[in-house]
């Protein structure tokens, strides 16, 4: 799935509403919920997308996923410390074939419930009983205008199959979710998937510009468009706003790398936002499993409470307590609590540094070299490195070491 | 904007694929959509509330007086609040 779609904009999007704060002391002495609960059901997938954010070392996670019942448990305690907002993802959560049963849980539970999918695997006979068991809304990845595009970035023949499901969902009186990577193959042709979107009757698009972790961060130099390529999507996505009448809602995630100051990471460590994932590691985020040093709890073993509430995991980075310079002493430090956590350890091998993104941190030349070894006709003609198992094994042990090397970390 | 303008007589409902519960956690009321939530402060609630479709914003208006008497100048708070409903598109008219 995206990254861009639950790690950013949607937790701004929250935020701004409830102001939920954290003076940087334990969750439990605060008001912290964990208001989004992503339940990251499998991380196998169909599709082989070039800028999944999914661990690049996914496979060691496929054989030992969590039960119907264990999963069912995790919804009832997290709906007990506050969860509301449930996305159920993956990988491709269909591949699973009890979503229904959780569905049917999650709607007893009272979550609003988003069902966050490529469409394969989403037939007449599921999403009827999705409806009927109670699933709010579905979140539909689209890839592009074109089927070249669509089938080359997923690295699969999935464009028919989108325009399909899509009808599907909209058929069976869903709002319809549009949610669209952006990356140097599609952004040249924003006005006309705006335009797919309006006309497939989309309530929502979020145009989610590809943050580099896991395998976008593999392939960065292959996927980031540029700066120009950037301000041109932003033009056209504002005018599309203001001329097109159209009542769709368009979210447009800014790329962190061409801003001066880094994004405000899940809106804080350990905030609103909890992941359980496939094997049923608890993360404040989609890949803080990159971080040195640090012990994630797993519902197999721990209660999700003390998890959230008082484990050093989800305690470490809380507040800004942690910062180091430039940060400590910044006066922007609450605006953006010193950015990203895991981007700063993969690009500087510190996680308290600050987000090399920020033009402030002493690495942000880190982020310069990215954006001109991405404009480096060499380096940019390195073949992507797909998504997939053979891939991910590949990483595993180490043969695609030259791809990741740079890295503090596995992505 | 005449079509933005709370008129006595109109009657407004939650929009589709929105809703509206009570969460105890944060002893609040809360409207939810997707890729989105937004907890209404004690007042806020109390409007969203009532709209089931068939009161009118004036039946709104005098339901809340005679539940909150003590409340002064409410009528243009609850205006307000549908104001912001709507802008935000957390409602439509019926």
């Amino acid at each position: 799935m995206t990254q861009a779609s639950l790690g950013e904009s949607v937790v701004q999007k929250t935020i701004h509403a409830t102001q939920a704060q954290n003076n940087g002391v334990a969750a439990s002495a605060t008001q912290t919920q964990p208001l989004w609960l992503l339940a990251e059901v499998t991380y196998r997938c169909p599709l082989h997308c070039a800028f999944c954010y999914n661990p690049t070392d996914y496979d060691k996670h496929t054989q030992n996923e969590l039960t119907t019942e264990q999963w069912i448990q995790a919804l009832r305690d997290a709906r007990k410390l506050g969860a509301i907002q449930l996305g159920i993802s993956g990988g491709e959560p269909l591949l699973r074939d009890d979503i229904e049963e959780i569905v049917v849980e999650a709607k007893k539970l009272g979550y609003y419930s988003n069902l966050i999918t490529s469409g394969v695997g989403l037939t007449e006979k599921r999403i009827q009983a999705f409806k009927d068991g109670g699933l709010d809304h579905i979140q539909l990845s689209m890839h592009d205008i074109t089927e070249e595009i669509n089938n080359f970035i997923t690295n699969t023949k999935t464009f028919e199959l989108k325009k399909k499901v899509a009808a599907m969902i909209k058929g069976h009186g869903y709002p319809m979710v549009l949610n669209v990577v952006i990356h140097r193959y599609n952004i040249g042709h924003m006005k006309e998937i705006l335009e797919m979107a309006d006309a497939l009757g989309a309530e929502y698009i979020e145009l989610a510009n590809t943050q580099y972790y896991g395998w976008s961060l593999v392939n960065r130099s292959q996927l980031m468009p540029t700066k120009e390529q950037v301000d041109e999507a932003e033009r056209i996505t504002n005018e599309f706003r203001e001329k097109s009448g159209s009542k769709m809602k368009i979210f447009f995630v800014v790329p962190d790398y061409f801003s001066d100051r880094p994004k405000k990471c899940m809106n804080g460590w350990g905030e609103v936002f909890m992941i359980v994932t496939a094997n049923g590691d608890v993360l404040p985020c989609h890949s803080a499993r990159v971080l040195p040093n640090m012990q994630f709890p797993n519902v197999k073993d721990t209660d999700l409470g003390w998890s959230w509430k008082d484990s050093p995991a989800f305690n470490k980075y809380r507040g800004d307590s942690w910062m180091k310079e430039p940060c400590r002493t910044c006066s922007e430090k609450e605006n953006d609590l010193g950015g990203c956590r895991c981007q700063s350890f993969l690009l500087t091998g510190d996680a308290e540094a600050a987000d090399p993104v920020c033009s402030k941190s002493p690495h942000h030349h880190l982020i310069e070299q990215a954006i001109l070894d991405s404009r480096n006709p060499a380096i940019a003609a390195q073949p992507i490195v797909f998504r997939n198992d053979k891939n991910s094994k590949k990483i595993i042990a180490g043969e695609l070491n030259d791809r990741v090397d740079e890295f503090h970390a596995l992505p | 904007m005449m079509d933005n303008q709370i008129q006595n007589e109109d009657i407004y409902t939650l929009a589709p694929h929105h809703r509206f519960q009570w969460e105890e956690a944060q002893s609040s009321y809360v409207i939810l959509f997707p890729e989105g939530m937004v907890k209404l402060h004690g007042g806020a609630g109390e409007v969203i509330k009532r709209l089931d479709g068939k009161a009118t914003v004036g039946d709104v208006v005098a339901d809340l007086k005679a539940t909150f008497p003590d409340a002064e100048n409410i009528e243009k708070d609850i205006i307000g609040m549908y104001e912001l409903a709507l802008s935000k598109t957390w409602i439509r008219k019926v």
